[in-house]
């Protein structure tokens, strides 16, 4: 990881218009993105990670979505939420790759997944066809899929979820993008695959110095593979730090929360620990912190006043009135 | 096992034809999604159903329920077999089964908000009338903790777990006896899947509910799941009850796999090279042991013939299991390859 910023998320604002009433999904959400860094981004289910990512590329799924405010810098200074359609095609292929959540409806059904991949090769490089198939089916074996040179024919709804989460993730690859932004991409894999992939991912950050941002739910997951980590909540970044920092020392309660309730490797059973409470819903954001009606240190001043994302400890900011350990550390 | 059987699944297998090769001239192929499986959940029963990517776990579950294509075996429901059930028999099934689908954006009809397509389900299987069907969606949303406010939302204006939230609640409207669950909380977020876990192991306590639960995450299939059994190109290698396949496993690919958890734990980093090799293709599948090109145990004698499973409650499909040809006074499946005695002679 060099300090060079690839990429400058500032106060990244999206908002929902429609049926007469408007409201904020993403508000003032703000990180830098360093080449060969790997920044994990986890949070509650709903919260606006796979938002974010798609706002920054300008790939809202709908017209009723609109960003906002804030600012998108890539490395030349240009801003992404500027460009010119023109510009911003060749930035998304080339410069970002993304990996959707939802594989199955980013890849054509009717198109044979071995030709999506070379054509998507093609259209950004001045390559032969026969060189983009071999392109293709060498990326196919590095993620894995069995038996390239057969399964390159099949279509989507022939391959399973995992094979398909991969065939988007080589999609992504194809173009050798100095970005990736990558949205759940191993939910559907197995444990061992998703290791190679991981590995995978870390070479290429190691080789060729790709930055990932790297959206999952899965706390081991970031562990094993991400320098920096950003926890959302409701539409908010809570806390942004060094992975191990958030990791072992999480500042949010919400964050606090999300640790306690990974499962552990030692099993147990009876019921599994969670967080007490409903997320927010987008049209009804309480006032002040917006974890505050399920926080257990909650007072008045949650209720009533946002928190600021602050620098608790260097490079590990957190947006909460009462951060978890500080003034027992301010006590010692 | 006391419980009444539920579903007893005996040698199923699922084959997809494939296209010719490019030039249409190459010989008909198939492709062996599932082969031979067998499968018992009793009434209350929550079966974990893991294993590799492509090992064929969603196209068993899809057969089972008649949602998909099923070559050769019998799925027994009460001791009736469904495998070629039509009619009536064919209605009983799908009043009494569910599926929650692995992808779901795609098992969601994107035209129908969110009331209509439980609505719909509630209707079809004449739960409720107009009346009281608004009131049971709520409780249905609220069940997998989605607020009431996103009933009139279509799936594309939804996040991946709230439409993963849907699928389930549909599910659950249907009121089965037996669900399947593909990767069910594969996109929500540790609490809300935690949520879902606590509800799913009430209902099944509760209901006498049977459940397939296909999952990749091993830390929850381990919290919920009495037994397990574990996939590997198409055939069950390991089964038995879940916390001594943890503790023990008795497949070389299941240790593989447990090995490759991703914890938090600077002493448990992730393996460099989980599974050597390449992963075989089930269009062609390797003789013997289809594990037999990638395991770190395999010798010359598991590529002359699939293993039979040995154990009892716990079996593995492994001559190096506990019980099995090379291993049959073991007790654990061994952690290097033992030499044979004519490997011995040949090494000293
Ligand atoms: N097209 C849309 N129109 C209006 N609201 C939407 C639309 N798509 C998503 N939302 C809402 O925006 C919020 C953020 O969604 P997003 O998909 O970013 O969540 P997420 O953090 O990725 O969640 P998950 O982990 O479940 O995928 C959610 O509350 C969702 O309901
Ligand atoms: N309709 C189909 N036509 C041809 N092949 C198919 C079809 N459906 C599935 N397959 C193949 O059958 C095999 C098993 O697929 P299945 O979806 O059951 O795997 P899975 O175990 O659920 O995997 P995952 O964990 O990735 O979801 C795969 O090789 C897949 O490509
Ligand atoms: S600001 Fe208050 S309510 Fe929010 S997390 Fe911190 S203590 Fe809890
Ligand atoms: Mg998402
Ligand atoms: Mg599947």
């Amino acid at each position: 990881m060099t300090d060079a910023p690839i990429l400058t998320v500032n106060n990244l604002s999206v908002a929902y218009e429609g049926g007469g009433t408007s409201h904020t999904i993403i508000d003032g959400v703000s990180f830098t993105l360093r080449r060969g860094e790997i920044l994990g981004i986890v949070g509650e289910s709903g919260s606006g990670k796979s938002m974010t990512c798609r706002a920054l590329m300008r790939l809202l799924p709908s017209s009723r979505l609109r960003v906002t405010g804030g600012s998108v810098w890539l490395e030349d200074g240009r801003d992404v939420l500027s460009l010119s359609q023109g510009e911003l095609t060749q930035v998304r292929g080339r410069r970002i790759g993304m990996i959707f959540q939802n594989p199955a409806s980013h890849l054509d059904p009717v198109m044979s997944i071995g030709r999506q991949i070379a054509e998507s090769i093609r259209h950004h490089r001045k390559i032969g066809r026969k060189e983009a198939w071999a392109r293709m089916l060498d990326i196919l074996r590095q993620v894995g899929i069995p038996d390239p040179e057969s399964r390159a024919n099949a279509y989507t709804h022939e391959f399973s979820g995992g094979m398909r989460q991969r065939a988007m993730i080589a999609v992504a690859l194809a173009c050798d993008p100095d970005i990736l932004i990558a949205d759940e991409p191993t939910t559907a894999l197995d444990v061992t695959v998703q290791a190679q992939i991981l590995r995978l991912l870390q070479q290429l950050r190691d080789e060729r110095g790709l930055s990932i941002i790297f959206i999952t739910h899965d706390l081991g997951v970031v562990y094993q593979l991400c320098d920096t980590v950003a926890v959302m909540y409701a539409g908010r970044l809570c806390e942004y730090g060094a992975m191990h920092e958030v990791i072992h020392r999480p500042r949010h309660h919400y964050t606090a929360g999300l640790v306690a309730c990974q499962p552990g490797s030692e099993g147990g059973t009876g019921r599994v620990h969670t967080i007490p409470g409903q997320p927010p819903s987008p049209g009804d954001m309480p006032p002040g912190c917006r974890f505050h009606p399920r926080c257990g240190a909650a007072d008045a001043l949650c209720a009533a006043r946002q928190p600021p994302l602050r620098e608790t400890h260097e490079g590990h900011a957190c947006a909460c009135h009462h951060p978890v350990g500080i003034e027992a550390e301010a006590e010692a | 096992m006391s419980a009444p059987v539920l579903l007893d699944v005996r040698n199923l297998s699922v084959k997809f034809p494939m296209a010719r090769s490019r030039m249409g001239l190459g010989p008909r192929r198939s492709l062996n999604a599932v082969s031979d499986v067998s499968m018992r959940v009793a009434a209350g029963e929550t079966v974990g159903l893991v294993g590799e990517s492509g090992s064929g776990k969603s196209t068993f579950g899809r057969a089972i329920l008649r949602l998909g294509e099923l070559t050769r075996g019998e799925v027994l429901l009460d001791g009736q077999d469904m495998a070629r059930a039509r009619g009536e028999d064919l209605a009983r099934l799908r009043r009494e089964t569910a599926m929650i689908f692995q992808d779901p954006y795609g098992s969601l009809n994107p035209r129908l908000t969110v009331r209509q397509a439980i609505g719909e389900v509630l209707h079809v299987h004449g739960k409720k009338g107009a009346a009281g069907r608004d009131a049971r969606i709520v409780e249905l949303l609220e069940l997998v903790g989605l607020d009431a406010t996103l009933m009139d939302r279509r799936p594309g204006d939804l996040s991946g777990g709230q439409c993963q939230r849907i699928g389930i609640a549909r599910a659950l409207a249907i009121e089965p006896r037996l669900i399947v669950a593909d990767e069910c909380v594969a996109a929500l977020d540790v609490s809300i899947q935690g949520q879902i876990i606590n509800l799913l192991m009430e209902l099944g306590q509760r209901m006498h509910l049977g459940m397939i639960f296909i999952a990749h995450d091993l830390a929850m299939v381990r919290r919920l799941c009495d037994r397990i059994a574990v996939m590997y190109l198409g055939r069950i290698v390991e089964e038995g009850p879940t916390e001594q396949v943890f503790k023990a496993p008795r497949h070389p690919y299941t240790r593989s796999l447990i090995e490759a958890i991703p914890e938090i734990d600077p002493a448990r980093m992730l393996p460099s090279a989980p599974l050597p090799g390449e992963p075989p293709s089930p269009v062609n599948l390797p003789e013997g042991c289809a594990f037999h090109p990638r395991c770190p145990l395999a010798r010359s004698e598991c590529r002359t013939a699939v293993p039979p499973f040995v154990g009892g409650a716990h079996r593995a499909a492994c001559i190096l299991a506990p019980g099995g040809r090379l291993n049959e006074v073991g007790e654990n499946l061994p952690e290097t390859t033992p030499a044979t005695p004519t490997e011995r002679i040949e090494t000293c």
